[in-house]
């Protein structure tokens, strides 16, 4: 029988297998961040144990560093913890991009950026949007401080082994509509925990003509409907893209490297044990309107009604939402007021998410409405490469502010925050309950969408928005 | 870690579905590099009737909601968990097993967790047990109607007994079960294969050379 590309990835790291039915799983790179890592290095210390390869770690303040003003952290809290990591960085000597170095960025947005991820590996971070990195055929997921510890101090995982679930996207997205809104429309139809247990494999028709970048915002959520891991298979696309990036083989071992890379995809009689199929035709525009992620509707409906919802249960979540919210059913999601727009994150953050929102703002002015509206790249190479297309003079222009990469507005680690009752379209994962400040209220869409809404002061239809919406 | 073999505890029923680690223990207490000391700060903007708590803080003097569920006097002390689908789930943060912990949680009860979080509980001897729909109804029934509510689990037995009535059974994994049982470290057990993982990563820098720098 035929083995998916999970079983091939998962099959080439194991080191041995336990008699308990778990595997000790081989790990090839670590990315590591200021929060969830000094409380595993103070372990190691603790044991008098030393990280076991050097080599396969990579280092970056990402979630606490602010996004202006980058000179003097004020929070002393945050300071201590970014302190904290360059102290281990400088005691162990890993490889670091520190927050001067024009290549600092956000974990998952740096690590396909540099080649550091690259098809075939195990790829694991403190951090649950690892998912991110299976756009490139490697097998990244997220993991906690006890495991980053016991990654340090071993190269492995004890792990069990996921199933298979195959999510088929056929047919062509209409224009418009981007991976962010492919991967919402996942999560509303599966649900948050539709893919515990699982590692999703992305595939048809509509998952192959997304470019790399679109691939990463849509394994980046995979964690958003439970499963650890996301993963699309290597074709010409994943090959290009990783051609002549820093980390990336080159000379004789790049083309023993391509001929590895091209066998990383499910046999064609390889078995899944869930399949679920969508079609692209299907999938409109998709703006979040409650606190879990799969409380999602089309841009061009409305807010649902808990009182057609039959479980009790589901019911109840229905109303906490919408009473966190404040929001009433049947409102139509283009009628709800908006207060900030944040364009950034590691689901959306890249130079094409940039390039899709200034086409949409170019030209244009964020409503009167709108309190603040940031754009934070994500990387100071995502910067740079926006500011020789002049793609911040767009936003300037338009009255957004333009930032130094970070976490940002995502998860409120740092000064970019909303105030209680602030309500925001946000490009970012979470529309969980305070993720973007205490009280704030956040609905997710594509980079498309919110900087439409930044216009507008309220959701539009980005398919309608041609050259006089 | 500390070992898990039979707890008695008072059962605290969080009627909710899809409790993300974000409400167990919000961002900005991500910020302290220990281990310790966010149990004050479990489930923060449920729990105080404020805008939000800060690290460091007295939560001593902090206003109270009293209509969340901790804060009411008959589940003071309460060290069993029962909650919904999906506890647990959204970031990896482990401080969400740390703030439980902290909290005096052994046990938490569930119709189902997210991954990540599953396996940090563990790893920090705090036992995520699963149970269906029905019999989560049922224990939240109970805790309703009798106070002062409590459940012994046993995990040798792989049982949840209820004061009155039979036994629920569970299912749990064995390595799972065993690294609870005896408190393993996971890490020293890893390392007595350390052979195995440098012979394993000798066979891979051969095939894969371009990984190992």
């Amino acid at each position: 029988m035929g083995r998916t590309l999970y079983d091939k990835l998962w099959d080439t790291h194991v080191v041995r297998e336990n008699p308990d039915g778990t595997v000790l799983l081989y790990i090839d790179r670590h990315l590591i961040h200021e929060v969830t890592s000094p409380q595993a290095f103070d372990g190691l210390r603790a044991a008098n144990r030393l990280p076991w390869r050097l080599d396969s770690i990579l280092a970056v303040p990402d979630h606490n560093v602010p996004t202006i003003n980058r000179e003097r952290i004020l929070d002393p809290v945050s300071r201590n913890q970014l302190e904290a990591l360059d102290t281990n960085v400088t005691a162990y000597g890993l490889d670091h991009f520190p927050l001067h170095d024009r290549r600092q960025g956000i974990v998952h947005i740096i690590g396909p950026e540099q080649g550091f991820t690259q098809p075939g590996i195990t790829i694991v971070c403190g951090d649950s949007h690892t998912a991110t990195h299976g756009a490139l055929a490697a097998l990244g997921f997220g993991i906690g401080t006890s495991d980053v510890e016991h990654v340090l101090a071993t190269q492995t995982l004890v792990m069990r082994k996921s199933r298979n679930f195959r999510i088929t996207v056929d047919g062509q997205l209409s224009p418009g509509v981007t991976a962010k809104d492919v991967i919402l429309a996942i999560i509303g139809r599966i649900g948050t925990a539709g893919a515990t247990g699982y590692t999703v494999e992305y595939a048809g028709e509509a998952i192959r003509t997304l470019s790399i970048e679109g691939r990463m915002t849509l394994c980046n959520m995979s964690i958003e409907a439970g499963a650890r891991a996301g993963l699309v298979a290597v074709d010409e696309k994943t090959i290009d893209y990783l051609r002549g990036r820093p980390y990336s083989p080159s000379g004789a071992d790049w083309e023993q490297a391509v001929r590895y890379w091209t066998t990383l995809v499910s046999d064609r009689d390889a078995v899944f044990d869930r399949e679920l199929t969508l079609h692209a035709d299907e999938i409109a525009p998709q703006v979040s309107w409650g606190t879990s992620p799969e409380m999602v509707v089309p841009v061009n409906e409305r807010v649902p009604d808990p009182a057609t919802e039959v479980d009790p249960v589901r019911r109840q979540s229905m109303e906490q939402a919408l009473r966190y919210m404040d929001l009433t059913p049947g409102t139509a999601v283009t009628d709800i007021p908006l207060d900030k727009v944040f364009i950034g994150s590691c689901t959306n953050a890249r130079i094409e998410d940039l390039r899709d929102a200034a086409a949409i703002v170019r030209g244009r002015h964020v409503s009167p409405v709108i309190r603040q509206a940031l754009v934070v790249p994500g990387s100071g190479l995502v910067r740079a490469q926006a500011e020789s297309e002049g793609l911040d003079r767009v936003f300037r222009d338009a009255g957004f502010e333009w930032r130094e990469p970070g976490c940002s507005m995502c998860l409120g680690m740092n000064p970019d925050q909303l105030g209680p009752g602030e309500r925001c379209a946000s490009t970012s994962n979470r529309n969980f309950e305070g993720r973007q400040g205490a009280g704030g209220r956040t609905h997710l869409a594509s980079p498309a969408m919110v900087a439409a809404a930044a216009v507008h002061g309220h959701f539009v239809d980005v398919r309608q928005f041609g050259n006089n919406v | 870690m500390q070992p898990f073999t039979q707890h008695r505890g008072l059962v605290v029923p969080l009627d909710r579905s899809n409790v993300d680690t974000d409400a167990i223990i919000p961002k900005q207490f991500l910020k302290a590099i220990t281990r310790t000391g966010y149990g004050p700060f479990l489930f923060d903007a449920w729990r105080y009737d404020d805008a939000g708590g800060f690290p460091g803080q007295d939560c001593s003097i902090r206003p109270l909601n009293m209509d969340f569920v901790l804060n009411q006097p008959r589940y003071q002390g309460g060290s069993v968990l029962l909650a919904r689908e999906n506890f647990g789930c959204g970031s990896s943060r482990e401080h969400a097993a740390w703030a439980l912990v902290d909290a005096g949680f052994r046990v938490i009860i569930a119709e189902s967790f997210g991954e990540i979080f599953h396996g940090n509980a563990v790893k920090n001897g705090l036992l995520p047990i699963t149970l269906d729909g029905e019999t989560v109804d049922a224990l939240f029934r109970a805790c309703e109607t009798h106070p002062g509510y409590t459940l012994e689990v046993d995990l040798s037995g792989q049982q949840v007994v209820p004061p009155v009535g039979g036994s629920v059974v569970f299912e749990v994994e064995p390595d799972v079960r065993d690294r609870l049982l005896h408190g393993l470290d996971d890490i020293g057990l890893t390392l007595e294969h350390s052979d195995s993982i440098r012979a394993f990563e000798h066979r891979r820098a051969e095939r894969f050379p371009w990984l190992y720098r």
